[in-house]
């Protein structure tokens, strides 16, 4: 690791607490504090430390230097923000209550903010990209320019949602506290959904973008082990790392030369990272026998049996379709549908996937080209090697991404070749 | 999602706006912009001069001549991109936009990502 990407791990590591600190000195008697202020004093501390550090080296106590700066920054930001007749005033809201009995900044106690931090900016009020964006720069303490590189979007754009979304928080009166019991379990399955589609996002993107893959999976698995050393408890958190750890152990096997997809079937399994599997499959292994079972835990046993698998034939098929059958009761949707097809296909024969997905043609996900691969796999697998081209050109023809097309365009040439 | 909002116009139309109507349209259409930019979901967005090149292979040869003339009386004068949740929103700020009550039409295209599922 480079001295770059040490100090920006430590920055990561500390943007979530050091909001924390903030945001909690600077409530106000009904409990309320300026987020988006605090947010901003935060970004402009990180910014500073990610100036000097690298130059002066890692101070002694991070957490200190950086808090201490974030305060002072937030003062500047209250006194440019008030109009000159209000400037008295704003210094003296400025002033944390307890500013007299505040502990020096390398005794502040370390708080752990985390959840509390996610809760507030995977606000429902938000749309999901606000959610996204919000949870990167606040909690991953990622900049800006950072976040709209990984979605590829203007830097202007990236800004103006962020500050949209803090605005939103601001209108809608949230807090910065644990919901409600009984929103409790919904708000956080709304989190899990962030990070979740903050890690596929980053997982899916392969030709050219190493870079933005790092961005996006690095913050999200890091946020949800945080979140499990908070939470051990939660199954479902836990059952979400194991995913990211076990799908991300395949990552370095997935991008052939040029950026191409490789697919499962073939990869160099020998290039999967068997430390990563090895603490994926503990993890959920453990966790399936002590607690309530969830979704993302069933999903994170599949990725252990393929993990566990020397080969795609060597693949224990059936315990993989058993587990589909569990995930279709558990969370019933057309995508889990579609995969069951496939182990279908492997366990009970190609035509039993076939007719699986003939049950999905009048559905959503009627013409897309996620169920035309499988069908187009299955007819492959059928050995119907004219209709399989036909049907993954269709499938090729309709593809959500440049890599995806051109995987396959090749699954198509392969079949009309003799 | 990423989508790009082809914009259609019709010159005859264009040209027999009342001063106060093509006014008011041009204001609408800032307005919108404004609006997209705000809600941090423009991508981008331009106008197209109307006087394209077509490049060709011409036997063995790259040729670029004028044109396209358009026949139609419709074509494309600009366009831009959205980065929305998903496609009912990109639905409806196309919807929305000001030029359709003009005469104008909308074609609204998804954009390819650049990653891919697991395969």
């Amino acid at each position: 690791m480079t001295q770059d990407e040490r100090v920006e791990d430590v920055l990561r590591s500390l943007a979530p607490q050091v909001l924390g600190i903030l945001v909690h000195r600077h409530r106000d008697v009904h409990g309320y504090s300026d987020f988006a202020r605090c947010e901003d004093a935060v970004q402009e501390a990180l910014i500073a430390a990610a100036d000097a550090w690298p130059r002066t080296g890692v101070p002694e106590h991070p957490l200190g230097w950086l808090s201490t700066v974030a305060a002072r920054r937030y003062v500047d930001l209250v006194r440019a923000d008030s109009a000159r007749e209000r400037r008295e005033r704003a210094v003296l809201d400025a002033t944390p209550p307890d500013a007299l009995v505040a502990p020096a900044p390398d005794e502040e106690p370390v708080r752990d903010d985390l959840l509390e931090l996610l809760l507030l900016c995977c606000h429902p009020a938000l749309t999901a990209s606000s959610q996204l964006a919000l949870t990167l720069r606040a909690v991953g303490g990622l900049t800006t320019a950072e976040i709209a590189a990984a979605c590829l979007v203007p830097e202007k754009t990236m800004g103006q949602r962020i500050s949209r979304a803090k605005q939103r928080l601001r209108e809608v009166g949230a807090r910065f506290e644990p919901p409600p019991e009984h929103e409790y379990e919904q708000r956080l399955h709304v989190v899990l959904h962030v990070l979740y589609l903050m890690f596929n996002e980053g997982y899916s993107t392969s030709a050219g973008s190493e870079l933005r893959r790092a961005d996006l999976t690095r913050p999200a698995l890091h946020l949800v082990r945080r979140l499990h050393e908070r939470l051990p408890e939660s199954g479902e958190i836990a059952g979400l790392l194991a995913l990211m750890v076990l799908t991300e152990a395949r990552s370095q096997a997935r991008t052939g030369p040029g950026g191409t997809l490789v697919p499962l079937a073939e990869q160099d399994r020998s290039r999967w990272d068997s430390a990563a599997i090895a603490e994926g499959v503990d993890l959920i292994t453990q966790t399936l026998a002590t607690r309530p079972l969830g979704p993302y835990q069933v999903q994170a046993a599949i990725a252990a049996v393929h993990d566990e698998a020397p080969s795609t034939e060597a693949t224990d098929w059936p315990q993989i379709l058993a587990l589909f059958d569990v995930l279709e009761r558990l969370a019933p949707n057309p995508v889990v549908t579609l995969n069951r097809a496939v182990a279908v296909g492997m366990v009970r024969g190609p035509n039993e996937g076939l007719a699986l997905i003939g049950e999905l043609e009048s559905g959503v996900l009627a013409g897309s080209h996620r169920l035309l691969a499988v069908r187009a796999h299955l007819l492959e697998q059928a050995g119907d090697r004219t209709a399989a081209a036909t049907t993954f050109q269709e499938a090729a023809r309709m593809a959500g991404s440049r890599p995806e097309q051109r995987f396959l365009l090749r699954r198509a040439a392969a079949n009309r070749t003799t | 999602m990423k989508y790009l909002m082809l914009i259609y116009g019709n010159e005859d139309v264009w040209n027999s706006l009342a001063p106060a109507d093509l006014d008011a349209l041009i204001g609408a259409v800032d307005a919108f912009n404004e609006a997209l930019r705000e809600s941090g979901e423009l991508v981008g967005v331009e106008g197209l001069i109307p006087r394209p090149r077509s490049v060709r292979m011409v036997q063995d040869a790259v040729v670029v001549t004028d044109g396209p003339y358009l026949e139609s009386k419709e074509f494309v004068g600009s366009y831009f991109a959205v980065d929305v949740d998903d496609e009912q929103r990109a639905l409806e700020i196309a919807r929305s936009y000001p030029g359709l009550r003009y005469g104008g039409g909308l074609e609204v295209w998804p954009l390819m990502e650049h990653g891919g599922g697991e395969l």
